[in-house]
């Protein structure tokens, strides 16, 4: 890397602190981000970068310490201060509007309210200007919800840079992305570090932090308990860092594939809003097998996810389950089918926030085990609720505690037991692990690779490529709502897939690159 | 034919545009407090307050726009409340909004129990007089039907011009309605998603109000109790069926007060004499109900309508 | 600002913070009052003695909480499901409407068959009327606020043409007013000389049962489930479409019995002023009792000694008695406050 100027610190983070209740989020953190370097900020989930972040941008305030951009102390609590001072933040959610333009987004906030025009023109020369510059190319006026996400995220990045920002702060940029659009965000960062920039690159993927950063500081616990320059460092001390010997993940066993358990051949599903449905895929689920399904968020995933759900019917085409075509397709009908449904949001579409364990853990049985002829069961509710909180170790304070109060991975743990005690012979696993951190992913990840050698067939979505590749027997790649060839386990290389996921795989099809 | 005779006059379009002026002012302010992202039920009393509040105030001896000035405030007011509770507290939009019609209601009617308590019928104002726009005024059929109005109708239509002025060309606008896509997309920017959304409930329901205080002040003289008569209820459809667009809106506040105009005439006719005239005053209620299912699959609600916004929270 | 979930929070905060919601309530009605010349405790103190002073204030009470106990389950149901049903008004004259042609004379029938028949038909009635902006919220996603609002004022003309049409009483003297209900059509009083009739035991009846089925049934938990959180409910196979209308004909049969109980016991005929807002109190008495069923029991008995109590204080001290009005709307506004608080402590970070 180019130009680190360690004399002149641009941001310095002094002795940050914060609580929450009985929680520290953030212990005594402290460093220096120097001109033109790129500081990688490693930590698991629930390590305490986004709170971090938070302070820095004066959405939380500290409980202690201190943060300087360019020598200058920040206000605490101003969340224009940062902004103001040149720091700019690209967030892993996006923080865009998608019923407005590129442009719209972009100059949000940055005229001052009470000017009295928007000067629309001056923005998108000075966008243009941006875009050749960093290789950013995006059309000021396209609306968002029409981009793609590696589109999204270069008006993330545009944004940081129409107000000028000199310090550039990404969070976990590149979760969403294909390989080769990394390489691209990669080439635009180093353009953005000749030009001057200073960067803080948080992640968790090692390979990245060791391709593109000078230093890594790490993250434990809202500690920081170690930092190291990145030529004297590599993956394996990183990751020993990072969690912490504490867990480790779940041995594979070699797969014996049996009988297919779901096929779809041909089956198209409609478009849910701007995001593609299914175009004519062939796909088989076996016993004993996972099967992982690659791509970038937003390519017919989730026409996927509900199809098999029960949410949606098929257009055309056909569904068999264990040999037999599927009618009257409901959320019942796929559950008595033997299909365990791990959705992707467990807050809005797994769990009700404010019902109790017991509640939560009887919502797709109720009706065939915990009731007759409509009168509710609430005892054997109750002691099945017991039962499943002790089988899948759920940290609460009992059956009656409201769901909402649990962590991501206890909730997710008891969404598992819920599907799992039905001894499915499906398993869809959609994102199963967002957001939860090592140890809860080594568990769910454990429990599905149990199920498969029970003998289920297991559906692994997922937008983490390396989650894909660790797990699964067989990949798919989705794109645009087609679905690639089966690969087999090792016969490709993320590169490989990336050409796939970027949907240039599809040759010989009219929609070929 | 008679109808056609109707729909001909300047007069029938006069009429049609002095009933649509409190509606405009109305489903502007709703607009603005939709298009921010809160939905302000309270819309119904807010307008009660302001034609009270209009009405005592020049009775009090204040001028005309004394008493346009006097109601806007206390719809910032009963705004305010409103903000308070939605905004920041994030309460459920509609138990806000209906709480607050039911206390601005029953606040207004006590407050003219205690000052006027012994009237059985309401004094009279000085209420606004057409006010002939010269030229415009003498062009034939558009003159008397769009210039010879009030004042406070000519200020309706501005209200239009810089409501969508603002929100689609200015920063601010800009602001307001990205409040109603993305809060998250303001906070990020450095914006406070609070002051902004608060800020539009509270411009937004002094335009509610000044919509009830045009019932009092210019369209008629004085204040009755159920003068704004579920007003308030047809805004809220009105601003759904003009999708959420000043200009679209506009249109069909005039539309509905046409037809409201057309019923009022119809009554008179041969066809009053048949159907009975409670069917004639279903007729905007109803017509609101056809106009929300027209536009049902149609309209594009800003996203972040009614969907509260705690900071830091993702 | 910033809110955080409270954990667990302590009964101390849980019964406080709706106390305090009370008193500054009433702290507000104090200022009110004193500002319309009456002496806050001379009024508040007039309250309560024209509420339950006298035997005769509190049988008013009682049959004044009547229709508010039905409206309040209607409301309560519905927005536990979070349909939002603000047309209890306009149900409540569904059922009246029906105790009206059935009970003047069409059917000539025992009274407890012809009293049942009008029940279940006044319920019908009511039901259907909340079902149309059901089905438009469910099929077509309109917004069920606006159409049950609007539905108040249509139904309120379609009374007012039937007072003057089809249902006028010939007796009536060009008065708005159908006629009077065959004897057997009446309910009869509870005790006799008392003026208060069977559709109170019926509300609390009501009550009971709606507090069973949402505890103890599956179709409770389905309502609670669709209400807190539709896409999950129908994620996990809820027919969340089949719960809302069944939600839908469950609050518009209860808001019709307010109705029913209305002219059946209290009134002996339909008039166009047969509910001064019943409907719309309703709202206010639900949101009192945090929507639990048997707390509308309480609410309803709350709100109804607020308005005997009020309009016996304005016949004395000369206030008016819209101050109950205010009252309530701003203990509602100062409730749901209270509620959050309980819940959610805030932050200045």
């Amino acid at each position: 890397m180019s130009g680190v100027d360690s004399a002149q610190p641009v941001l310095r983070l002094q002795n940050i602190t914060k609580r929450f209740g009985p929680v520290t989020a953030n212990e005594a953190v402290t460093f220096d981000l120097a001109k033109g370097e790129v500081i990688a900020l490693l930590g698991e989930n629930g390590a305490g970068k986004t709170t971090l972040m938070n302070i820095l941008f004066g959405q939380y305030t500290a409980d202690e310490g201190q943060v300087s951009v360019f020598g200058k102390p920040l206000p605490p609590g101003n969340p224009r201060a940062a902004l103001d001072a040149g720091v700019g933040m690209v967030h892993q959610h996006f923080t865009l509007a998608g019923n407005l333009t590129v442009w719209e987004n972009i100059v949000l906030g940055a005229q001052p309210l009470h000017a009295p025009r928007l000067r629309a023109g001056a923005a998108k020369a000075k966008i243009r200007a941006l875009s050749e510059e960093f290789q950013l190319k995006v059309d000021p006026d396209a609306k968002i919800s029409a981009l793609t996400v590696g589109e999204r995220q270069r008006v993330e990045i545009l944004k940081a840079l129409y107000r000028d920002a000199r310090i550039l702060i990404l969070d976990e940029p590149t979760a969403v992305l294909t390989p080769q659009e990394t390489d691209a965000l990669f080439a635009t960062l180093r353009k953005a570090i000749d030009l001057g920039l200073s960067i803080v690159f948080i992640s968790h993927k090692l390979h990245e932090v060791m391709a593109i950063s000078n230093r890594v500081l790490v993250l434990r616990h809202g500690k920081l308990v170690a930092e190291r320059a990145t030529l004297d460092t590599d993956r394996a001390e990183l990751s020993a860092l990072m969690v912490g010997a504490e867990t480790s993940a779940p041995e594979l066993s070699r797969a014996t594939p049996g009988a297919p358990l779901l096929s779809l051949a041909q089956l198209s599903t409609p478009p849910i809003g701007t995001a593609p449905g299914l175009r004519k895929i062939d796909l088989t689920l076996r016993a004993g097998q996972i099967t992982g399904l690659a791509g970038v968020s937003g390519n017919g995933q989730a026409a996927l996810s509900d199809l098999i759900s029960g949410l949606v019917s098929p257009q055309s085409g056909t569904f068999e389950i264990a040999g037999s075509p599927v009618t009257g397709w409901t959320p019942r009908t796929a559950i008595a089918q033997g299909i365990a449904r791990i959705p992707e949001d467990r807050h809005k579409t797994g769990t009700i926030a404010d019902f109790d364990l017991t509640e939560n853990t009887i919502l797709e049985t109720y009706a065939t085990q915990f009731s007759k002829r409509g009168w509710m069961n609430w005892r054997g509710a109750k002691a099945h609720a017991e039962a499943l909180i002790k089988t899948y170790d759920v940290r609460c304070s009992g059956p009656d505690a409201r769901i909402r109060l649990l962590s991501g991975g206890n909730m997710q743990k008891l969404i598992l037991g819920r599907v799992l005690e039905n001894a499915p012979r499906i398993i869809l696993a959609n994102q199963p692990v967002r957001g939860l951190d090592i140890g809860a992913v080594n568990y769910v990840h454990g429990r599905l690779a149990a199920a498969r050698d029970a003998g289920a067939a297991v559906l692994l979505i997922s937008e983490d490529l390396d989650e894909i590749m660790r797990l699964s027997d067989v990949i798919h790649v989705i794109s645009d709502g087609r679905l690639s060839p089966e690969f087999a386990r090792g016969t490709m290389q993320p590169e490989q897939l990336g050409v796939w996921m970027a949907g240039d795989g599809f040759e010989g099809e009219n929609h070929a690159a | 034919m008679e109808l056609f005779e109707i729909l001909t006059s300047a007069a029938f379009w006069a009429a049609a545009i002095r009933i649509a002026s409190p509606l405009i002012f109305a489903t502007m302010g709703e607009l603005i407090c939709e298009r921010a992202g809160v939905l302000n039920l309270g819309i119904e009393g807010i307008m009660v307050a302001g034609a009270f509040a209009g009405w005592i105030a020049v009775w009090a001896g204040m001028p005309l726009w004394g008493g346009v000035s006097v109601a806007f405030m206390v719809g910032m007011g009963l705004g305010g409340i409103h903000s308070i509770l939605s905004v920041p507290f994030g309460l459920s939009q509609h138990v806000v909004g209906i709480g607050l019609t039911l206390l601005a209601t029953s606040a207004t009617f006590y407050t003219y129990r205690v000052m006027l308590p012994e009237v059985s019928t309401p004094p009279k104002i000085d209420a606004f007089q057409p006010f002939p726009i010269p030229i415009l005024s003498d062009i034939p059929f558009f003159g008397p039907a769009l210039f010879q109005q009030t004042a406070l109708t000519y200020l309706a239509f501005i209200l239009v011009g810089v409501v969508s002025f603002t929100l689609y060309r200015t920063p601010l606008g800009l602001a307001v309605r990205a409040a109603g896509e993305s809060p998250a997309a303001v906070a990020a920017q450095g914006l406070s998603v609070t002051a902004i959304r608060m800020g539009a409930v509270m411009v937004g329901s002094g335009c509610m109000a000044v919509g009830g205080a045009f019932l009092t002040m210019s369209a008629f003289d004085s204040f009755f109790f159920d003068m704004v008569n579920g007003r308030g209820w047809i805004c809220i459809a009105l601003v759904v069926f003009g999708a959420w667009r000043p200009g679209k809106a506009l249109f069909g506040a005039i539309l509905f007060a046409a037809f409201d105009a057309l019923q009022i005439r119809l009554q008179q006719t041969g066809i009053g004499a048949v159907v009975p005239y409670q069917v004639f005053l279903m007729m905007p209620y109803i017509l609101s109900i056809l106009a929300l299912i027209a536009m049902s699959r149609r309209a594009e609600v800003p996203a972040a309508l009614m969907v509260p916004f705690n900071k830091g929270e993702r | 600002m910033r809110l955080e979930p409270i954990a667990n929070p302590s009964l101390t905060r849980r019964l406080t913070l709706p106390a305090l919601a009370i008193v500054a309530t009433i702290v507000i009605a104090s200022l009110l009052a004193l500002i319309a010349g009456g002496n806050p405790f001379a009024v508040l103190g007039q309250i309560i003695i024209g509420a339950f002073g006298s035997k005769f204030a509190l049988l008013e009470t009682l049959n004044r909480a009547t229709p508010l106990i039905f409206t309040g389950l209607a409301i309560a149901v519905a927005f536990r499901a979070k349909l939002w049903n603000i047309g209890a008004e306009a149900q409540l004259y569904a059922g009246a409407v029906m105790v009206a042609v059935l009970g003047t004379g069409a059917l000539q029938l025992p009274a407890p068959l012809l009293l049942t028949i009008m029940a279940l038909a006044a319920m019908m009635a009511g039901a259907f009327l909340l079902l149309v902006p059901a089905l438009l919220k469910t099929r077509l996603g309109v917004d069920e606020v606006v159409t049950t609002l609007l539905f108040n004022f249509i139904f309120l003309l379609f009374v007012s043409y039937l007072l003057e049409g089809p249902l006028k009483d010939p007796m009536g003297m060009g008065w708005p007013k159908s006629a009077h209900l065959i004897p057997e059509a009446r309910l009869p009083r509870i005790v006799d000389g008392l003026r208060l009739h069977w559709g109170f035991a019926l509300a609390l009846i009501a009550a009971v049962v709606v507090w069973v089925i949402d505890a103890k049934t599956t179709l409770g938990f389905e309502m609670r489930a669709v209400g807190q959180n539709a896409e999950a409910a129908r994620f996990a196979g809820i027919p969340v479409t089949k719960v809302i209308l069944k939600t839908a004909l469950l609050s518009g049969g209860l808001a019709a019995l307010a109705g029913f109980s209305e002219v059946a016991g209290l009134k002996g005929s339909l008039t166009l002023d047969l509910s001064p807002g019943f409907g719309y109190t309703g709202i206010v008495v639900a949101m009192l009792a945090l929507l639990h069923p048997l707390g509308v029991v309480v609410a309803a008995l709350f709100v109804a000694a607020i308005f005997v109590g009020a309009d016996s204080m304005s016949r004395a001290i000369g206030v008016p008695s819209y101050l109950a009005d205010i009252m309530l709307a701003t203990a509602l506004l100062f409730m749901v406050l209270a509620i959050l608080l309980t819940k959610f402590r805030v932050r200045r970070d």
